[in-house]
């Protein structure tokens, strides 16, 4: 047997060796994937931190410079500076301060050489105030005022004081602010409807015909109504006001300045350096509350987020309502119906495309197709009467159900694409079994095909609210607004407001960063609502995974 | 077309070729005459494959085969791989009507109705048949849901009229004192074998005019496919079973009637005693004992 022609070398080379054996490939993937889960975590960490800090109460300094004037502030950072070589003092050591100027209702963040001050200490009772306008304000308290008699003689029984009597004046003023709300809003937009009815009438009717005369009278009647209502409250409101206008604070500020503000107006107060952990937990667990409770302030820059977290959960869903449904059917034809043919290719490659269009020009498409077009039809057919008396678009503007449209457009390729994959991953033994069974092909998509891809159609939806939960180019052009503070889904008939404006998160961030005047005082609110959205996306995603692991037990497949 | 075929179209004689190999021929895509032994047709069909060819594009992958299927008695195909039967089998029920560039002539007729006739409503024709796949193919809803499945796609809402069909198939498949506590759990959670006899179950549910078994133990162990085997023997008598099988010793204890099909020809049909002791071909009897093929 002539065994040596066919033997392999035993003798290679080192290299070639280790080559075969992939060990650097195996290297080069696993330093691949730390690379990138590092960067992952990184950013995580970073957005985690940053955004979770900046409620933490931080320590107020008083600052004294050599020439005499006076900072009260937080300390944000400190650095060690390099001025000039040649000098004889080249090291440098500066704080970065955030001081407040209640004159002129700003924030400011200064750098202070260490050379230049005389002294930093922390003053025991150096307090901080949010106030409803006007921003932060930094000083010591004086004296509690009730009808400007002071009621206390030192600082720390007038902080006492305070601290008891603020949850009734500021469940007072709120109580006035929801009022002013109602008034404002429901009443008038109750006036308003009346008045389109009359004007729709008179537009469809001409001037004397019956109706017009009754929807005349049921206006007059609504008005009436309506004025009734609003001087019940307008006294409801003043007795509040007036109850609580009884109070004012007295504070001065770190120059000795005296400065006197309604308590109502007071939103919280803390003083950072004298309270326990525990107290400081607390003003934070505030402070987070009011963050995601309440409405935003100061343009924004202040104050909570709630209505944008509503717009955001709200477009998010109904965006996976819209598009779960479309790209499922769409993709069942393509799969399980349409002929595989050139012509399914080329549609293939084309869905495939669309996930590569910029997101701006969906949000252009979404301005002129449904804002205008569809949104403008409506108008013209149904809210003819608003279009022409307030010259006032209802859907012929930007809107939430024109958002989650556009958006559904937008991740439409990304469901389509998983509910084939899906659909094709469905072994064919099971659509012959059913076929065999006397099944016909509905039956057979609908009872055994559907349940057994629903696992993967919902990845496809996941993946997809992942992506329109954090889009924001398009929605600038179909709906989101810097401040709408009227929520798409409340309590006034009928509930549902697709028409309406709303908020975004993602757009807030962008608003913030990049469009406030101080972005130094906008940087650590950045980072709490991306730290918010991020939470959101993964709150939904999480619900959506669990919903799918579910799934997946009950069709699990078990081989043997 | 006629109804029934009289015993010319089936056979080309009784008496063995001498001198001629006629697997050689078949290789040669020569035409040869099956030997259908006479106790085939003295019995009463109960399905009927008449003159059936059928192409894969321009390849032919049956030629001309006649057989009745016997009433009642259980039918094994055998062949080595590749030879037609499952293709045959599957004609049955047209499950070949779901792949594309097939075309067949001749015909079948089931109870005497023509199963190619281009007015036949396939999904009327499928209900009427059972069938039991080579992989067990358990759908991924409950046993109980398996089991009823073709009587909720004809819109079956009746609970006591599923538990009973669900209960009688399962005894029927032997499979009920193993999973009537469970009849609401996952039919993926059951083992291969559970699963096939579910599956045979579920093509029983519908009680099918003939079941068709496209070699139902080949995923199978042998424990499993002992039980199959015995469950084969129990439906015989109620059911009219036609199987595919690779395996002699399976067809010669569980059939009635063997039927050995080369490239797409039938060469030789008869009773399995006759086939596996005392075939009339010389081919037959050194495929059985396993010198050829």
């Amino acid at each position: 047997m002539n065994s040596s022609r066919y033997q392999r070398q035993n003798v290679r080379s080192p290299f070639s060796s280790l080559m075969a054996h992939g060990e650097p490939w195996v290297w080069l993937m696993s330093g691949s994937l730390a690379v990138a889960v590092t960067m992952v975590i990184g950013l995580l960490l970073f957005i985690t931190v940053r955004g979770s800090i900046h409620f933490w109460p931080r320590p107020l300094y008083e600052i004294t410079l050599r020439n005499g004037e006076k900072y009260l502030g937080e300390v944000i950072s400190r650095e060690t500076q390099l001025k000039n070589i040649s000098d004889d003092q080249t090291v440098h050591d500066r704080v970065l301060v955030r001081t407040v100027d209640f004159r002129t209702d700003s924030t400011r963040y200064t750098w202070f050489d260490k050379k230049n001050m005389s002294s930093i200490q922390r003053p025991q009772f150096a307090t901080v105030i949010e106030r409803f306008e006007g921003g932060r304000f930094h000083g010591f308290p004086v004296c509690l005022l009730k009808d400007g008699i002071p009621t206390t003689d030192s600082p720390e029984a007038a902080w006492q004081h305070y601290q008891e009597i603020s949850p009734t004046i500021q469940k007072r003023f709120r109580e006035a602010n929801r009022i002013d709300k109602l008034r404002r809003g429901d009443l008038q937009k109750r006036l308003r409807n009346a008045r389109l009815a009359l004007f729709d009438a008179r537009l469809k009717q001409g001037n004397n015909h019956p109706i017009v005369h009754k929807v005349k009278k049921e206006e007059e009647e609504i008005s009436k109504e309506v004025a009734e209502i609003s001087d019940l409250l307008d006294k409801k409101m003043a007795a509040l006001r007036k109850a609580n206008s009884l109070w004012k604070f007295e504070f001065k500020t770190v120059d000795g300045q005296s400065v006197i503000f309604p308590v109502e107006e007071i939103i919280q107060a803390w003083q950072p350096n004298n309270i326990s952990l525990l107290g400081m937990s607390y003003v934070y667990g505030t402070r987070w509350w009011e963050f995601l409770s309440d409405n935003p302030r100061e343009a924004n820059s202040a104050g909570g987020v709630f209505p944008a977290i509503c717009g955001t959960v709200s477009m998010t869903l109904i965006m996976a309502l819209l598009v779960a449904p479309f790209g499922v059917l769409a993709a069942l034809y393509l799969r399980e119906y349409a002929a595989d043919n050139s012509l399914t290719a080329t549609i293939r490659i084309a869905i495939n495309n669309l996930a590569g269009v910029p997101s701006i020009v969906y949000g252009a498409f979404g301005l002129g197709f449904f804002c205008y077009g569809a949104g403008g039809w409506i108008d013209e057919n149904f809210f003819s009467a608003s279009l022409l008396a307030d010259n006032q678009p209802t859907f012929g503007t930007g809107g939430l159900l024109w958002a989650s449209l556009t958006l559904a457009l937008l991740t439409l390729p990304v469901v389509i694409v998983a509910t084939e994959e899906a659909l094709a991953a469905v072994p064919n033994s099971m659509r012959e079994g059913s076929y065999a069974c006397g099944g016909s092909k509905w039956q057979t998509i609908y009872r055994i095909v559907l349940p057994r891809a629903l696992p993967g159609i919902m990845t496809g939806v996941i993946l997809a609210m992942a992506r329109a939960a954090g889009e924001v180019a398009p929605l600038m052009l179909v709906g989101v607004k810097k401040i709408a503070l009227d929520l798409p889904i409340d309590t006034s008939f009928p509930f549902i407001h697709p028409e309406r404006e709303f908020m975004h998160l993602a757009y807030l961030v962008y608003d913030i960063g990049f469009q406030s005047s101080n972005s130094q005082a906008a940087k650590p609110m950045v980072f709490t609502i991306t730290l918010l959205l991020v939470t959101i996306i993964a709150v939904l995603n999480i619900a959506a995974i669990y919903l799918r692991s579910r799934l997946k037990r009950r069709y699990a497949v078990q081989e043997f | 077309m006629q109804k029934g075929i009289g015993p010319s179209v089936y056979s080309g004689g009784n008496k063995p070729d001498a001198g001629t190999n006629r697997l050689q021929a078949v290789a040669q895509g020569k035409d040869v005459s099956a030997e259908v032994h006479p106790k085939v047709l003295e019995e009463t069909p109960v399905l009927e494959i008449d003159r059936f060819n059928l192409w894969y594009g321009s390849k032919q992958v049956i030629h001309n085969i006649s057989m009745p299927i016997i009433r009642k008695q259980v039918t094994a195909l055998i062949g080595p791989s590749g030879c037609g039967k499952s293709t045959l089998l599957r004609s049955v029920n047209r499950m070949n009507d779901l792949i594309q560039n097939i075309r067949i002539t001749g015909d079948m007729r089931l109870n005497g109705d023509s199963i190619y006739d281009p007015r036949m409503d396939v999904i009327n024709l499928r209900k009427r048949m059972g069938m039991v796949f080579q992989k067990p193919n358990p759908f991924p809803m409950s046993i109980f849901e398996n089991v009823v499945y073709s009587l909720r796609i004809d819109g079956e809402k009746n609970r006591s009229v599923l538990d009973e069909v669900c209960e009688i198939s399962l005894r029927g498949a032997a499979l009920w004192d193993e999973v009537k506590d469970c009849l609401n759990d996952s039919a993926l959670k059951l083992s291969g074998g559970q699963q096939q006899r579910l599956c045979i179950a579920r093509a029983v549910a519908a009680e099918p005019e003939v079941l068709l078994l496209d070699e139902p133990c080949s995923a199978l162990d042998p424990i499993a496919t002992g039980k199959i085997e015995d469950l084969i023997q129990e439906l015989r008598g109620q059911y009219s079973i036609l199987m595919v099988t690779h395996n002699m010793q399976q067809a010669s204890r569980a059939s009635d009637y063997t039927a050995f099909i080369y490239l797409g020809r039938l060469i030789e049909y008869g009773p399995t005693s006759d086939i596996f002791t005392n075939p009339v071909l010389q081919e037959t009897e050194s495929y059985v004992t396993g010198r050829f093929g």
